[in-house]
């Protein structure tokens, strides 16, 4: 049976310098979604998306992707497969172009790869970025290189890191959207970690709440915001909202 | 005063050597006028200078004597030892003891060098004649001692400090080598600027230490002056070769069989 989920986490636990940041964690993150992680600062968020294309492995428990346990995926296969774009973008030393060039070289193992100037067009920059010094751009451009960055080994998923905590929110916005479009016209799964309820809200269709370590309440968005089961739920989303 | 001379070298009786300390007691009482504190640190390391020189005399005059292979290789093992612990004593690694693979990488960078130099530039007969083995070793082990220690402090640095861009590769599938790169070349850079350097200089700010001596033992200049230039290469080579595998060895540590970065452990 084809597996729904792109990830099914299984009683997993956490634990970074000596301090626990997951405990138990039960979580089936769908395909082709945009899976939103939210919870206040220090409830595991970025410590459960290193876990997806195994940046850090959990102290316990099993995670599966695509229906085989995470471990059996050779590690640089499971990496190409699984893209992250990090909290604050780092740009290779030299152009645009040869930062993409870098993910197509670490990728190009006879799959067909999207070119450099599609990769830039899907992250939304045109090809005129493509000769200018990577060091040199925004940080919103930077952030949007990233991403191209790493589309450029044709990703299933995308793991997103607090993407938008260093931009303006209209440069937040712009990013979420082109986001949003990967996910509808390319068909790349993203889960993405953010601590503005409104980004959540906006631009996922499923949502996680996690709380010192673990998740109160995994939905899809709208049932979430409107209808939460959990009592914690309604007051984080709902309370918490007017202040972000 | 008796200046008999012996193979073209002026003796220097225990006399003489107490004349030459009136120049440490000069230092001593410089730093005394000066309040510097440091009257006690010339008195002791006086001291020292004359009961571990007139010990490695000894040792050295043993070995000379005896002429027994295996005791020149023991005494090439303790300078290693003793230069493996010097370079490591220092070091703060955020990846654990790296005692073992600094002693590997200058066995490797010093061993090469000295076989290379023995067999095929001065072809010693017997190839263990401790009258150049080891003033040579000597002089290639304190060098491979410093490029090692620049090596692996220079790349524990570069890792803290690039560790964004170095997940950035192993996020895209890149291999530990290819996420290090960058790191990996800055700390062997490092290492190596001092061996460029002192091709550069040599004979220019200083004379070497072997030059100046052979030419007070009597030899010819220009004699003197071609094995400097053979103990520059050498050297150069034993930093090179030394400061890589330290690097390439260390770099490994970095990182887990799952081709993590290894989290530094918070103090």
């Amino acid at each position: 049976m084809p597996s729904e989920s792109a990830f099914t986490l299984r009683a997993v636990d956490q634990e970074r310098a000596g301090r626990r940041t997951l405990s138990g964690v039960d979580l089936d993150l769908p395909r082709r979604e945009v899976v939103a992680l939210v919870g206040p600062s220090g409830a595991g968020k970025t410590s459960l998306i290193r876990l997806l294309n195994r940046l850090d492995d959990p102290v316990a428990g099993t995670i599966a992707f695509d229906g085989t346990a995470i471990d059996d995926v050779p590690i640089r296969e499971l990496r190409r497969r699984v893209g992250f774009v990090f909290q604050t973008p780092v740009m290779f030393t030299g152009t645009v172009r040869s930062n993409l060039e870098t993910a197509v070289a670490l990728a190009a193992n006879g799959r067909q790869l999207p070119d450099v100037a599609e990769g830039l067009r899907l992250a939304g920059l045109d090809d005129s970025f493509l000769n200018r010094d990577a060091d040199r751009l925004s940080g919103g451009e930077r952030q949007r290189v990233s991403l191209a960055r790493a589309l450029m080994t044709a990703p299933e998923v995308l793991l997103l890191d607090e993407p938008t905590s260093a931009l303006d929110p209209e440069v937040a916005e712009q990013l979420m959207l082109t986001v949003r479009r990967l996910a509808d016209d390319v068909g790349v799964t993203i889960i993405m970690v953010t601590h503005r309820l409104e980004e959540a809200r906006s631009a996922s269709t499923h949502l996680v709440l996690l709380e010192a370590g673990r998740v109160i309440e995994s939905g899809r968005t709208s049932v979430m915001f409107s209808s939460p089961n959990e009592e914690r739920t309604r007051g984080y989303l709902l309370g918490r909202d007017r202040l972000s | 005063m008796n200046h008999g001379t012996m193979s073209g070298l002026i003796d220097l009786s225990w006399v003489d050597l107490a004349l030459a300390s009136a120049l440490v007691l000069v230092a001593i009482g410089l730093s005394q006028w000066q309040r510097l504190g440091l009257a006690r640190g010339f008195v002791i390391g006086a001291v020292r200078a004359v009961v571990q020189l007139t010990i490695v005399g000894y040792v050295l005059a043993f070995l000379f004597a005896t002429r027994r292979w295996y005791l020149v290789v023991l005494a090439l093992l303790v300078m290693l030892v003793a230069a493996t612990k010097t370079a490591t004593d220092r070091q703060r690694s955020p990846v654990g003891s790296i005692s073992a693979i600094t002693g590997l990488a200058m066995l490797v960078g010093t061993g090469l060098t000295l076989a290379y130099v023995d067999g095929v530039v001065l072809r010693l007969h017997p190839w263990y004649d401790p009258q150049y083995v080891i003033p040579l070793f000597g002089m290639i082990v304190g060098n491979a001692m410093n490029g090692a220690a620049l090596a692996a402090e220079r790349l524990t640095s570069e890792m803290e400090l690039r560790r964004g861009e170095v997940e950035a590769y192993l996020a895209l599938g890149a291999s530990p080598a290819r996420a290090a790169a960058e790191p990996v070349r800055r700390a062997l850079t490092a290492a190596l600027i001092p061996a460029v350097n002192g091709l550069m200089v040599v004979g220019l700010v200083a004379l070497p230490g072997m030059m100046t001596g052979q030419i007070l033992a009597g030899s010819s200049p220009n004699l003197a002056v071609r094995y400097q230039i053979m103990v520059a290469f050498m050297l150069a080579g034993a930093v090179a070769i030394t400061s890589t595998a330290m690097v390439l060895w260390y770099r490994r540590r970095f990182f887990t069989p799952a081709e993590q970065l290894v989290v530094r452990a918070e103090v």
